[in-house]
């Protein structure tokens, strides 16, 4: 067991591109972390430098208090979870199982021992015997972690574990790794671009992009207090609406109506006229099922209904709006880089599912105005973020793994 | 399929198997035939007759031919033996590292393999002679291993590109060193391409003659496409037909017993290769 630490780390393919740049991230003996990004964020690159499968040019990554820049991986006792889990189709599950113990020169009862219980941990008793070709997708998976598990590492590393699996199992999975990390506690590093994946599993989340760290905490501070466009459009589901918006006074002018943001906000927004508004899909609410204490905390509007989609638990509208072209070319170029390509610029609205809002109409929606972040559109930074209460969140998320981690080891 | 497409299909299948088979099933015939029907233009003979067999076996042609079957085994699996190990090594190196000049050897290999092999044996007669290599059995294995070298390297270095790099780095994390992973993931996974370049060299070897019949001069290292050139019939107007054709069946058998015993090893090695990650 171990704390990661990396210091200004850099990685420069041969052509001079930085795939990761001057990354510096502190993970704590015990914790799950995550490092998520759209594709080509670096994020798999990092997660190679740890494991020292891809040289590190400059930086320091240390380990357990000891620097493994020029370790073999070998030397640097992780274990690692592969994308296509990389079993060894020539040898049995429990071959596979046994490999590091093999290397190791572990004595064969001992080896017989530790693959049982590392089968039993994960359910794979009675696939001994067979052959990595003749399983399912989700026992290989098992087996990829029964092999990280069977040796005491000093941290777990996932490179996209799940990403090959059907949508069911991977829920399933998902679970999984969380109980197994929660039981064993041992520090884990998972890589992941599904954000459903990183806000459920992480105890801290880091954001990248191009390369660059853009965020590192709980994911409900990247949820509620994210710290510019790409954090608040990459996390959460379906993604932040951003809104165009003008300042009149303490109160913002938006394709929905007015949103007045209090005096102490709107201190934080002078001087710009032009900005973006962040609004999650589930700060909107059907006005007409609306509790009278709670509509003044927001503001109303109408707007026009282009598509309903009903979930049964939930339901989405999509309202259409018109946005400045450079603003409309700005929020293109956001979604491309979030990996989606989103055609036309509309607001994604979580209403009740009881709500009668159909396609077609037009109908009163209200806009909880308390929880909207203002976004400088040039530089993308959130200037209504609340660091304070940011931090305690993440604090807050800290308390809970202590407890959990103390809870397990009792 | 319809009747009649099974039809069509079998009577193609037939005649291109007759087409291939019929030059051997005639050699066959042809060493069964005493030396008096060889011209006669049948096909089958008129009395079978073990005659040809017994000449190269224990008769007057043994001498020659025995000492080359030896020979030829000797010299062949030595070839491949060296052959598969070097290129194992040659074609991992091309398929996993980036150095310079992979280009280089790769389409050196290929040249050499297509490079016309009668014109490099007068130089190489003459240097044989003279450093000592002439008529011994490295002296063959040597020409051999730059017959079987190329194609090796070749076919193994696409097997070997076909393992995922993650085999090995799994490995690696799971704590081995790069000839460990070698040596427990990587030649494992590979040895159907192994396989199949061993049985690949082994035939280019065996079948070769303008080496054979070039570099030997006595019993010493002759292999056997040269020893049956050298056949002579019981008198010089009587052509050794008979005892060639005997010869040429035996000569087969090996490589058709290699063939069938590991059908399933080759068609697997050529076809797939692949490894399911």
């Amino acid at each position: 067991m171990a704390s990661i630490e990396m210091c200004h780390i850099v990685k420069q393919y041969g052509d001079g591109y930085p795939a990761v740049n001057d990354v510096s991230l502190d993970i704590a003996d015990g914790e799950f972390m995550i490092l998520v990004g759209p594709s080509g964020c670096g994020k798999s690159t990092l997660l190679r430098m740890i494991v020292g499968l891809e040289d590190i040019t400059s930086g320091d990554m240390v380990i357990g208090g000891a620097r493994v820049n020029e370790k073999a991986p070998r030397d640097r006792n992780l274990s690692m979870v592969f994308q296509n889990y990389a079993l060894y189709p020539h040898l049995s599950v429990y071959e596979n199982i046994a490999f590091p113990l093999r290397l190791a020169k572990v004595p064969d009862d001992e080896v017989r021992k530790r693959v049982e219980e590392a089968a039993g941990v994960l359910e794979l008793r009675e696939h001994l015997q067979r052959k990595p070709a003749n399983l399912s997708g989700g026992q290989r998976q098992r087996v990829a972690m029964g092999r990280a598990i069977v040796r005491a590492a000093d941290a777990f590393l996932f490179d996209e574990p799940l990403s090959n699996l059907d949508a069911k199992l991977r829920g399933q999975m998902r679970t999984e790794i969380a109980r197994l990390q929660r039981r064993l506690g041992i520090t884990t590093v998972y890589v992941t671009h599904d954000q459903t994946e990183a806000m459920t599993l992480g105890d801290r989340v880091c954001v990248l992009r191009k390369g660059v760290i853009q965020q590192v905490a709980s994911p409900r501070e990247l949820y509620e207090q994210p710290v510019n466009l790409f954090v608040a459009g990459f996390i959460g589901s379906p993604p932040m609406n951003f809104l165009p918006a003008s300042v009149d006074g303490t109160s913002l002018s938006t394709p929905f109506g007015t949103v007045e943001l209090g005096a102490e906000r709107a201190e934080k927004i002078r001087g710009h006229d032009l900005l973006l508004v962040g609004i999650r899909p589930e700060y909107f609410e059907d006005a007409s099922l609306i509790d009278e204490a709670k509509k003044p905390h927001g503001s109303t509007f109408t707007a026009r209904v282009d598509v309903t989609e009903w979930l049964g638990d939930a339901q989405y509208a999509y309202i259409p709006y018109e946005a400045p072209a450079e603003i409309a070319e700005q929020l293109k170029e956001l979604s491309r880089e979030l990996d989606s390509d989103q055609l036309r610029t509309q607001a994604v609205v979580s209403i009740d599912s009881t709500s009668r809002i159909r396609e077609g109409r037009e109908a009163e929606f209200w806009l909880d105005t308390r929880k909207v972040h203002v976004f400088d559109p040039k530089t993308g930074e959130n200037l209504t973020r609340d660091a304070e209460a940011g931090r305690k969140l993440t604090e807050m998320a800290e308390e809970d793994r202590v407890e959990q981690v103390g809870r397990a080891k009792v | 399929m319809s009747t009649r497409e099974k039809v069509g299909w079998g009577i193609g299948g037939l005649v291109i198997i007759v087409y291939c088979l019929f030059p051997v099933a005639w050699i066959v015939s042809l060493s069964f035939k005493s030396s008096d029907d060889i011209a006669n233009g049948q096909f089958l003979p008129t009395v079978f007759s073990g005659a040809n067999y017994e000449q190269i076996l224990v008769g007057d042609a043994a001498g020659l031919f025995l000492p080359a079957l030896v020979n030829s085994f000797g010299i062949c699996l030595i070839a491949t033996f060296v052959s598969c190990l070097l290129s194992m090594f040659a074609a991992y190196a091309i398929a996993r590292l980036d150095f310079p000049g992979k280009k280089l050897i790769l389409s050196t290999a290929l040249a050499v393999a297509i490079f016309p092999v009668i014109s490099i044996v007068t130089p190489l007669f003459n240097l044989w002679r003279q450093i000592g290599l002439y008529n011994t059995w490295p002296g063959l294995i040597i020409p051999y291993l730059s017959l079987t070298l190329p194609i090796s390297i070749w076919t193994l270095s696409a097997f070997f590109r076909e393992i995922p790099w993650e085999m090995e780095q799994a490995a690696q994390v799971d704590g081995a060193t790069p000839w460990q992973a070698f040596r427990k993931v990587i030649v494992p996974l590979a040895a159907p391409g192994v396989f199949t370049t061993a049985i690949i060299a082994f035939f280019l070897a065996w079948n070769d003659f303008v080496y054979g019949i070039s570099l030997t001069s006595t019993e010493a290292a002759r292999p056997v496409p040269a020893a049956l050139g050298l056949f002579s019939g019981a008198s010089q107007f009587e052509s050794p037909n008979g005892p060639i054709a005997a010869a040429a069946v035996i000569v087969t058998i090996p490589v058709v017993l290699l063939v069938l015993l590991f059908q399933r090893r080759i068609v697997a090695g050529l076809t797939n290769g692949a490894v399911k990650g």
